[in-house]
Formats: C-alpha cells, sequence, structure tokens
C-alpha cells in the first residue's frame, strides 16, 4: 500500500465538505431532541430537501434558490411529523421511521425526471490572496460558502441554547416537560417549532449533497447519512461543539475510506462504513456506565409525549 | 369601613366533562394574611390555585385584586400582578443549575451572573442559604424547594401560593420554612397555605377555608380549633382513630444482617450496613427524607435487588439471593410506593394486576395455566374487605383515584397473609379516611400474628402504628427506639443523621 497517495490538506479540505451534509442534519436533530423529541426521520427529511434543492436549482439555474427551496421542504415534511406526534400524539419512533420511508419513496417519484442532470455550479468563496496561501488557503478560505454556514449554525445554535432565554425554555421543555407546562411555557408551541428548524437543517443538509458534494441527482442518494446524523447526535452527548467534532471525525473516516481503497488498502470498505455506528454504540455504552454528571445524559424527556393536564 | 382584601374569590366554578372541581367558591384573603386552604385529595384544592395561577380559567364567577377585576388568563399574567406559586410537585429541572431554574420563572430575567448574585443575597436574607451554580438534580429536597420559594421571592409577589409545601421536609426544614413564612408575612406579604398538616396550620395560619368535593364547607379560625375538628370539617365525618390491642412479640421473623449494596442507578443511594430485627406481632416504623436509601432497601427485602445469601433472613432461612418470587412464596410480601408502574401495572385491569403478585400464594396460575375466574374472584375479595371504590375488578389500574387504587395495592399484599409484610408510603397521597383504613389494616395485620415495616415520610403515621422507630439516611439506618416516648424533636435528630442524644448534629 502507498499512503505517501494521500495528501493530508486535501483530506482535510474534503472531508469538511463530506460532513457538511451530516453537520447541517446533526445540529438541527440535536435542536430537536434537546425540546424532548426523537425524530427518526432525519434521511426522510433530508432526501426530500436533497430533491426539491436538486429540482428548484435545475429550473431556476440558480443553486441558492434551490437551497433555500431545500429548506422551505425540509420543514414542511418535518411539519407533517411535528402534527402526527404533537396534535394528534402518535407514537413518534413509529412516526419518524414513516416519515423516513415516505421521503425515500416520495423523492424517488419527484425525482425521476432529474436523473442524469447536471445541476447548476455553486461557486467556492474567493478570499483573494487569503484562499492563495499555502495549507491555511486550502482548508480554511477555500470553500462554498454552506461550509461557512453550516460552521455559524453550529456558533449560534450553541450561543442560542445556552446563553438566551428562549434556548432555555426549550431545554426546559425538553428537560421536564410537566415543569415547563406549570410554569405556563408552551409546550407543544416549541417542540413544533423545534421540529420545523430541524427539518430545515436536514433539508438544507440534503440539498447540499446533490447540489455540491455529489452534484447529481440519483435514488436514495442519502445513502444512511441521516442516521449517521442521529447517531452523532447521541455520540456528542447533545453538545453543539461536539457534533461538529462528531461529524468532522464521521466525514473524515468517509474520505479516508475512499482515500485508502483509491491507495490500494485491503481493508473491506464496510469495515469504515459502518465504524461510525460502532462508534456511537461504544460511546453510548461508556456515558451509561459513568455514573457522573447528569447534564452528560439526554433530555429528560426526550421521546414522550405531552398531554397537558387540566 | 372595612379594607379591602388582597384577593377576593366571587362563586368561582370549574367544571370539567363529569365533574364539577370547584362550585361556588367564594372567601377573601387579606394583606398581609396567612390563609389556609383545607381539604382531602379530590376536595377541588389544586383547580382553585390553578385558576388563581393563570393555569385555568374558571367556569363562573370572579376574582377581584385590590377592587380591581383579576382574570388572569396565563401564569405571566398572574406572576405580573403579584402573584406567586410555590408548587407541590417541584417544577425544577434537574440538569439544569440553581440559577437556570430560577431564571426559567422569571419573566425577564437579568443576565445569569447577576441573577446568581441576586439569589445569594436574597436566599441568604431569608435564611434560605443556596449555591446557584449547583445542578438542581443534587440537592436534597429541601434545597430544590429552597429554589422554588427564592424564585418566587425575586418577583417581590404580593401573595404567595404554597401547595403543600412541607411534604417532604424534616421537622428542622419546617421550622426554617416556618421562620422565613412568618418573616413575609411580617413584610406585609400575604400567603395562601394549602396542606392537609393540621398541626401546621394551627401553629401559622389565622384563617382557614375548608374544602369538600369542590364546595367551601366550613370557615375557621384554625388557632381556634382543635387538629380533630378541623379534619372532620375536613371529611364529613368522625374520624375513627387506629387502635390496637397490644400483643407480646413472637419469635423473630425478619432479620437483616450488616446488607450492604451499591446504589442501583447514577442517581440512587447506596445502602450501608442495614441492621433490621422484626418480631412476629411487631410493626417497625422506618423514616426518613426522600431519596435517603427507602426504595434501595424496599428492593433489597422485595428481592429486586439481591444480596448476600445471609444478608437477609426470613423465620432464620436465609433468602438474600433469592428474587421476589421465591421470596413470596416464603410469605415475604412488599408493597412498594409507586403506585402505577411498580405496585401496579396502569393499563392491566385489576384481575391483572392481582394475579401479578397473587399467582403462587393464591394459586391461581396452574401448570403454566392462568384460572381467570378465580384471579377475578382473588380481585374482588380484595375490593371488597378493603372498600376500594371501581365499577369492578376489570378496570384498568390507572382508571382508579390515588386513595383507591393504594387501597387495592396493599389489601392484594395483606389478604395473601404474609408473615412478613414490608410497605413503602402506605398512604402517600391517600385522603384521611382512606389513610386511617390502610393504618388499621396494618395493625389488624401484626395483631395476627405478621411483622410489619412500614417505610414512610409521613412521621404522624410511624409514631401511630410502628412499635419502634428507625431513621433512614444516606444509606445507613440508626438503631430502632421504641416509639413510645419519642420527641419530635429526637426523631428529627435522627433523621438529620445523629445517633443517641448528642447535641452534635444541632
Amino acid at each position: 500500500m502507498d499512503l505517501s497517495s494521500i495528501n493530508p490538506v486535501v483530506l482535510i479540505a474534503s472531508l469538511m465538505v463530506a460532513a457538511t451534509p451530516i453537520l447541517l442534519a446533526a445540529i438541527g436533530e440535536l435542536v430537536v431532541e434537546k425540546s424532548g423529541v426523537l425524530n427518526l426521520g432525519v434521511e426522510g427529511m433530508m432526501i426530500v430537501g436533497a430533491v426539491s434543492g436538486f429540482a428548484i436549482a435545475v429550473t431556476t439555474q440558480n443553486p441558492y434558490l434551490g437551497m433555500l427551496a431545500a429548506i422551505v421542504a425540509g420543514a414542511l415534511v418535518a411539519l407533517i411529523f411535528a402534527a402526527l406526534t404533537q396534535l394528534l400524539m402518535a407514537n413518534q419512533v413509529a412516526s419518524g421511521l414513516a416519515l423516513t420511508l415516505f421521503g425515500l419513496g416520495f423523492s424517488a417519484l419527484v425525482g425521476q425526471n432529474y436523473v442524469g442532470i447536471v445541476p447548476p455550479r455553486t461557486p467556492k468563496l474567493d478570499f483573494g490572496p487569503l484562499t492563495d496561501l499555502p495549507v491555511v488557503g486550502r482548508i480554511i478560505f477555500g470553500h462554498d460558502i454552506l461550509v461557512y454556514i453550516s460552521l455559524l449554525i453550529v456558533a449560534a445554535t450553541w450561543f442560542w441554547l445556552n446563553k438566551t432565554q428562549g434556548g432555555r425554555v426549550l431545554r426546559a421543555v425538553g428537560e421536564n416537560h410537566d415543569s415547563a407546562h406549570a410554569l405556563g411555557y408552551k409546550v407543544t408551541r416549541v417542540r413544533i417549532l423545534a421540529i420545523m428548524f430541524g427539518g430545515a437543517c436536514a433539508g438544507l443538509g440534503g440539498a447540499y449533497l446533490s447540489l455540491v458534494r455529489v452534484p447529481s441527482w440519483t435514488e436514495g442518494m442519502t445513502a444512511g447519512a441521516g442516521w449517521i446524523a442521529l447517531a452523532l447526535v447521541v455520540f456528542a452527548s447533545w453538545r453543539p461543539w461536539r457534533v461538529l467534532a462528531g461529524a468532522y471525525l464521521f466525514g473524515g473516516i468517509m474520505v479516508l475510506q475512499l482515500n485508502l481503497q483509491a491507495a490500494g488498502f485491503r481493508i473491506p470498505v464496510e469495515y469504515l462504513s459502518m465504524s461510525p455506528y460502532l462508534i456511537t454504540i461504544v460511546v453510548l455504552v461508556i456515558m451509561s456506565s459513568s455514573r457522573g454528571r447528569r447534564s452528560m445524559a439526554a433530555p429528560g424527556s426526550l421521546g414522550r409525549s405531552f398531554h397537558a393536564a387540566g | 369601613m372595612m379594607t379591602t382584601p388582597l384577593l377576593s374569590l366571587q362563586g368561582l366554578t370549574k367544571e370539567y366533562p363529569g365533574v364539577v372541581a370547584n362550585s361556588d367558591v367564594t372567601f377573601d384573603i387579606g394583606e398581609g394574611e396567612v390563609h389556609a386552604l383545607l381539604g382531602e385529595n379530590g376536595a377541588g384544592k389544586s383547580t382553585l390555585v390553578k385558576m388563581i395561577y393563570g393555569l385555568v380559567r374558571p367556569n363562573a364567577g370572579t376574582m377581584r385584586w385590590r377592587g380591581e377585576a383579576y382574570e388572569p388568563h396565563a401564569p405571566a399574567q398572574a406572576r405580573a400582578s403579584g402573584v406567586a406559586m410555590v408548587f407541590q410537585h417541584f417544577s425544577l429541572f434537574d440538569a439544569m443549575d440553581v440559577a437556570e431554574n430560577v431564571a426559567l420563572g422569571m419573566d425577564n430575567p437579568p443576565p445569569i451572573r447577576e441573577l446568581a448574585a441576586k439569589i445569594t443575597e436574597v436566599s441568604n436574607n431569608y435564611g434560605l442559604p443556596l449555591d446557584p451554580d449547583r445542578m438542581v438534580g443534587d440537592l436534597s429536597a429541601g434545597e430544590r424547594q429552597r429554589v422554588e420559594i427564592i424564585r418566587c421571592l425575586l418577583q417581590d409577589p404580593q401573595l404567595l401560593i404554597m401547595d403543600e409545601p412541607t411534604s417532604v421536609l424534616t421537622p428542622q426544614e419546617v421550622d426554617i420554612l416556618f421562620r422565613t413564612l412568618r418573616q413575609l408575612r411580617a413584610e406585609g406579604k400575604s400567603i395562601l397555605y394549602i396542606s392537609h398538616k393540621l398541626e401546621e396550620i394551627r401553629a401559622l395560619c389565622e384563617n382557614a377555608t375548608v374544602l369538600r368535593l369542590g364546595k367551601v364547607v366550613g370557615k375557621a379560625d384554625p388557632r381556634q380549633e382543635s387538629a380533630r375538628s378541623l379534619a372532620e370539617m375536613m371529611v364529613g365525618q368522625v374520624l375513627h382513630q387506629p387502635s390496637r390491642e397490644a400483643a407480646a412479640p413472637g419469635k423473630t421473623l425478619l432479620e437483616v444482617t450488616n446488607l450492604s449494596l451499591p446504589p442501583q442507578s447514577a442517581f440512587g443511594t447506596s445502602l450501608k450496613e442495614i441492621n433490621i430485627t422484626v418480631r412476629a406481632g411487631e410493626i417497625l416504623g422506618i423514616g426518613g427524607v426522600a431519596g435517603n436509601g427507602q426504595d434501595e432497601l424496599l428492593g433489597a427485602l422485595s428481592g429486586e435487588m439481591r444480596s448476600a445469601r445471609e444478608a437477609v433472613r426470613m423465620a432464620g432461612e436465609p433468602v438474600g439471593h433469592i428474587g421476589p418470587t421465591a421470596r413470596r412464596a416464603l410469605g415475604l410480601l412488599c408493597a412498594p410506593e409507586e403506585r402505577l408502574g411498580h405496585a401496579a401495572a396502569p393499563d392491566m385491569s385489576l384481575s391483572e394486576n392481582a394475579l401479578l403478585t397473587g399467582a403462587y400464594r393464591e394459586r391461581l396460575v396452574k401448570r403454566g395455566f392462568v384460572n381467570w375466574g378465580k384471579t377475578r374472584k382473588f380481585a374482588e375479595r380484595v375490593i371488597e374487605t378493603f372498600d376500594v371504590r371501581t365499577p369492578g375488578a376489570h378496570v384498568a389500574a390507572r382508571a382508579l383515584s390515588g386513595g383507591n387504587l393504594q387501597k387495592f395495592v396493599i389489601g392484594r399484599e395483606i389478604m395473601q397473609r404474609p408473615s412478613v409484610l414490608v410497605v413503602n408510603q402506605p398512604t402517600w397521597g391517600v385522603d384521611a379516611s382512606a389513610a386511617a383504613a390502610i393504618r388499621q389494616a396494618l395493625l389488624d395485620l401484626a395483631a395476627a400474628g405478621a411483622a410489619v415495616v412500614v417505610i414512610s415520610q409521613d412521621l404522624d403515621e410511624i409514631l401511630e402504628v410502628a412499635d419502634s422507630f428507625a431513621a433512614l439516611n444516606a444509606g445507613r439506618l440508626s438503631a430502632p427506639r421504641p416509639v413510645q416516648g419519642l420527641t419530635m424533636d429526637q426523631i428529627g435528630l435522627l433523621l438529620g443523621g445523629a445517633e443517641g442524644d448528642s447535641d452534635a448534629a444541632a
């Protein structure tokens, strides 16, 4: 094998691109889970975002309009889930799985006419001389705008959750919805908004896949990215910065797996593909065995339906 | 001319489908008055305060705040008027720190650093010291209540509503709370104090309104009444004091020696060198503030948690290593605290719940097949003997009121003729007459020759039924003392972890 053919600078730059879809989807799901809702439909929301973003971008020849459409489409699909689980009190796990299956089927239907088409190119930002710097230029200043936006969303989510009253209320709703209700907070409203934010982020992540990362439309193209995003939230123990670290780690594994193959490394690809899940399981085991801080653990009301009493 | 009351309720009525929670409730709360709201569970106290706090809107009637119309439709509006509420079941968030918990109860909280400084200041002023940076999940029940109270005080309320504030406190913590409440009254603030602990109300309140089945059935000055007359006003009938005949204790039935167990969950308590001896005909009362190992002790006795073989003995036979079903077969039965989910399966019928613990002792199962006819008869016998108010044995456990379900789960064990019965919080959330019936049943069981262990946070209950008292504190059990001659102060010290009469723990 020949590892010298792997260029670390290119590797880091491309892992950032590879990680952006799961980073976006995971940060959205983090907010959803922090509000106490478990939405297993991330994969479905991503792929609906991917196809609608692709379709609008091709039709208008503007990638940014496509991404906007993906945000709206993701939020709308999430709204179905919100209506089912928050208003009709349907089971969250079953509804989330149904959402994924629905999203996969629906996107295949809509995407039939878009197979084999090349979408408009999403330009990389040009920071002038900065982009030309060796190493740093390629890693930090050589990306399209979505990479920066995803980082911004992570920072903003962290700030909002931990430093503002709104974020505090959202965490309170997820921690103990009965207490939050007793204090007069609108549990259902907070959760519906969180679910829609999660859908919007997942949709944008999906569009990034079909417009930048791949870029083309094929049926089922998310290929488990939504599930990795879900695993990532647990892996990160519901903390935004750890989600970023985890996304880049998992993104790195994905890129590395391609590079290793190209380098003739004789390890079955499947081992690397399953590694994010294996790592997540290990983290889960470590978390549940360490009798540690309560703040490490999952939101207290995660996955529980809220019925207002009295 | 009369002064305008702070809050005046006129004919408040709230109906839910099929139930009238409050009907034509009228009373006034004056400025600087500590007003007691008395009533049994289900009398409509909670609904009434929810209306005052804006969580529930009345169907009819009016409220006036200092003479002005007052119609809160959200807690934020009630808070803006000057009403604050300390909840019965705490409205706190375990995974957040004290300052954040306080911020969540405020409408426009200042930045968290400023708030933390203010919490420290106010909490010291009122003699309720509190560290704003601690996680609420790590606090004791008394400290958690302080968080609630401080949260209210920071809003500078005129009316403080307290819903059963002392149910989880040690006697010493109750004293601290009362000192704070008297200080608030001296500052001219009014308090609406909800409780069914009559001695407290007599010590604290100058006016009382008694509710029964949603209606005002009496008003009194609690300082002029006896606890008994207040209780009878609340219940609407003459109360029977549980009674027992003194019996000579028999041979030792339950013996626990040096039982130590590690905590079962991240926030559980470990048991440390527990020693218990209970003889036939004896009732041992185990007191302690919630979270000091009560659940763990019950689990270790019931067999849900195994221990060393010799650590638990039942009539001399080692049973520490065997599970609940085998222990049941030997006559060691338990009724845990949590009615729904631990003592009974909420969505299963009463017959099915009777089967769950009675299967083998009552021979309801034969060669793996359930004898449903016999099971139903057993459930019906429990229902009849213990006066469980329900349409029948086919009703789901969830549908019963707390008191009725409690009578059922305790009755289910007693009807199986245990030789040792362990109960945790047998009358928690149960109204006075049902509680008296359950206590009488425990006394009768002991009189019939069983050994009984009553784990309870209600000290009055222990003093009423138990022969000896031991305190559970941080997983350690004090040496048992005869209940006769024990004073509340001594009990308080035992609960605080002081052994003997030393004044070191003052």
